[in-house]
């Protein structure tokens, strides 16, 4: 399968590396949120999370409440600031002496929130909402309005119809793509969309899903998709990245983690999907309980607690993300891959 | 224990409900119509998306609605007139026949009591119980619905619980006074995934092992296929299909379940679009006359404008309100 949309070739002035050049890379990525009124305890958000994005490609991240999808979103345009790691943009450190500014970050990756009322000012008609980011970053006012016209058009919405409405007159669907023009109006090379479609109705889903490739066709745009909804994902990545507790558990492309899943977690959660067919109900749950409190997680592989294969090596040892079986492209963390790791399942690849 | 009904009378009974939304600007025609049965041991799930009156629905059967609300048709749990009865008795129906559990445990539950109290103060009010029996008897529901260490749980406040536990609390408080239907709006959509399936298997469990019938609200199809004997689904506030599980999401009759079924991902190729429903659903202070889906169906005939589509039927057991369904049975 190929990873990157090879029928129209990447062209951007603003390209400095290449198309070998990921867009984006995170290196052992780390936040931790101090808990109030407990001395010395934290939530650990994101825990040493390291990937890449390649141009043109859409990177899915999944994984359950708490486990920091979202604040690994937010670490990735610095609207949180990570407390340790880095980010590089096309070549360039974000936020280093003589890498790239987070202000210059930020007109080419753009972001869009699960909510799609609270994320949109309720006092502006949309077409200004639209044209702010394009009018901040410099455009002239008219220049600004053109540009939100244009994207308007370009998202489905009649600029003159829906342009002077407010918010709250939009139904989900329509708000939703509102959200999408306004990051596309700064014109991104990146957009980062954390739960875009997880609100919507199943009918208004299929719709922005469907927008959202078409977009991606027609601006050379490179998506990092977030979601729980591993059918979603399925469908609209290419790589897929599965994270519990903070941690990257598994990484690979997508046809590889949904046909032959390789960590325990990411087979408990394909076998937690409802099979859409009352034939085949399933009769045993995969997995027990619940994702543990992210402030003081599981020692060793965090999914100990959970996994129906842990062993005493588990609880002690880290298990680091490495390609086993996969080849170069197919990344799990887990000692029953490891052949040297001690579990007694581990096996030679 | 209360006498369970068997044989084929229904358990509850749904006649032409309507419920309107009374406001000083606009009135919003919620439910418009609707009709079905549900029997014991039966589970029937209302599937529709957001604005389709399933949630109201459910609520009109407890009369669990705002004062603006008003509400037409008649109801009938256990041979009661719902819709008839005193506050009193209504209050003795609510959660001893009928209970319900909700999709948000945290604001379902109160904060400030301890799960154990909170199924004690059921369990006296509806059946008379002292605190030391309840106590028990809550012990006893914890285990029931496989909370882990239950003697902890049930000094517990909701805050101290996962996610999944708070709604096994919940399902126990509901189940407290063996209720013969319970009514559940959109219970798992709010867990997560291995959660969620931990829940729908407990569910389906207990309603077989304790013989009751339930009406199980949902947007989600895998959920409905997941747990449900029969399906109606809803739009615009009227069934606009229904009948078994297999049926319903094997072969749908009506272009609005097609649409739904093709338009949610589940396994679609992946450089192909999805089949969406154009449009959106309808204003519902403003129905238009006619097929409420028939400004978004691809099959639409002239006349699905004029009036509502009467019920045709596919199979004896298989409904659906469309004109491109054959008038008779093929």
């Amino acid at each position: 399968m190929a990873v990157i949309d090879t029928d129209k070739p990447i062209l951007d002035a603003r390209d400095r590396g290449g198309p070998a050049q990921p867009l984006l890379i995170a290196r052992d990525l780390k936040k931790h949120f101090p808990v109030k009124g407990a001395r010395g305890k934290s939530v650990q958000a994101v825990d040493g999370v390291s990937f890449d994005v390649q141009k043109g490609e859409t990177l899915g991240i999944v994984g359950e409440s708490g486990c920091g999808k979202s604040t690994l979103a937010r670490l990735l345009l610095h609207l949180v600031v990570p407390d340790a790691g880095e980010l590089v943009f096309d070549g360039e450190g974000v936020d280093t002496p003589d890498g790239i500014r987070v202000d210059a970050l930020r007109r080419q990756v753009q972001m869009v929130f699960q909510d799609s009322y609270a994320s949109l000012n309720p006092r502006m008609p949309i077409r200004d909402s639209v044209a702010f980011g394009p009018f901040i970053q410099g455009k002239k006012k008219p220049a600004a309005r053109e540009i939100a016209r244009d994207t308007l058009r370009k998202v489905g919405l009649d600029p003159e119809l829906f342009g002077p409405r407010y918010p709250h007159e939009l139904s989900g669907g329509q708000k939703q793509r509102v959200n999408i023009a306004r990051a596309l109006a700064t014109g991104p090379r990146m957009v980062i969309l954390d739960e875009p479609v997880s609100a919507l109705d199943k009918s208004v889903e299929a719709q922005v899903l469907n927008l959202l490739r078409a977009l991606k066709r027609q601006f050379n745009l490179t998506y990092v998709f977030i979601s729980h909804d591993l059918s979603v994902v399925q469908y609209i990545s290419d790589r897929v990245l599965v994270m519990y507790l903070g941690r990257v558990v598994e990484l690979g492309p997508a046809d590889a983690i949904f046909d032959k899943p390789q960590h325990p977690y990411t087979q408990a959660l394909l076998g937690s999907r409802p099979s859409m067919d009352p034939a085949r109900r399933i009769e045993e749950p995969p997995i027990t309980g619940d994702p543990p409190n992210p402030i003081d997680p599981p020692s060793g592989c965090r999914f100990h607690t959970r996994c129906p294969f842990a062993e005493p090596v588990c609880e002690t040892r880290d298990p680091p993300l490495g390609f086993w079986r996969g080849g170069e492209a197919h990344a799990a963390a887990c000692h029953m891959l490891d052949p040297h790791s001690g579990h007694s399942l581990a096996r030679d690849a | 224990m209360l006498e369970r009904t068997h044989g084929n009378a229904p358990l509850a009974e749904i006649q032409d409900l309507g419920v309107r939304f009374v406001g000083r600007e606009a009135t919003v025609h919620a439910v418009n119509g609707v009709s079905f049965a549900v029997r014991a041991g039966e589970v029937l799930c209302i599937l529709g998306e957001s604005g389709s009156g399933k949630s109201v629905t459910l609520r009109a059967l407890m009369r669990l609605l705002p004062r603006q609300a008003r509400i037409e048709g008649s109801v009938r749990i256990g041979n009661e007139d719902v819709l008839a009865m005193p506050a009193r008795q209504l209050r003795d129906l609510r959660g001893g026949l009928v209970s319900m559990i909700f999709q948000e445990p945290m604001t379902a539950l109160d904060p400030v009591y301890t799960v154990g109290q909170q199924i004690g103060e059921t369990l006296c009010r509806h059946s008379g119980m002292t605190r030391i029996p309840a106590r028990a008897r809550a012990l006893e529901l914890l285990e029931l619905v496989r909370i882990p260490s239950p003697e902890r749980r049930l000094d517990a406040y909701p805050h101290e619980l996962s996610g999944g536990l708070r709604q096994r609390a919940m399902i126990a408080m509901a189940l407290s006074c063996n209720p013969r239907l319970l009514l559940a709006d959109e219970p798992t959509t709010a867990l997560d995934a291995t959660v969620q399936v931990q829940v729908l298997i407990l569910l389906r469990r207990l309603q077989r092992e304790l013989g009751m019938g339930m009406i199980f609200v949902t947007h989600d199809l895998g959920v409905a296929a997941e747990i449900a004997d029969t399906i109606a689904v809803m739009y615009a506030g009227r069934i606009v299909e229904s009948g078994p599980v297999a049926a319903v999401l094997g072969a749908p009759a009506h272009p609005y379940t097609q649409g739904l079924l093709a338009s949610t991902v589940h396994g679609q190729p992946r450089d192909r679009d999805i089949d969406a429903i154009p449009g959106s659903p309808p204003d519902m202070r403003k129905l238009l006359p006619g097929c409420s889906f028939a400004p978004r169906c691809a099959q639409r005939l002239p006349a699905c404008r004029l009036h509502t589509p009467e019920a045709r039927w596919p199979a004896p057991d298989h409904m659906a309100a469309c004109l491109r369904v054959p008038a008779s049975l093929g």
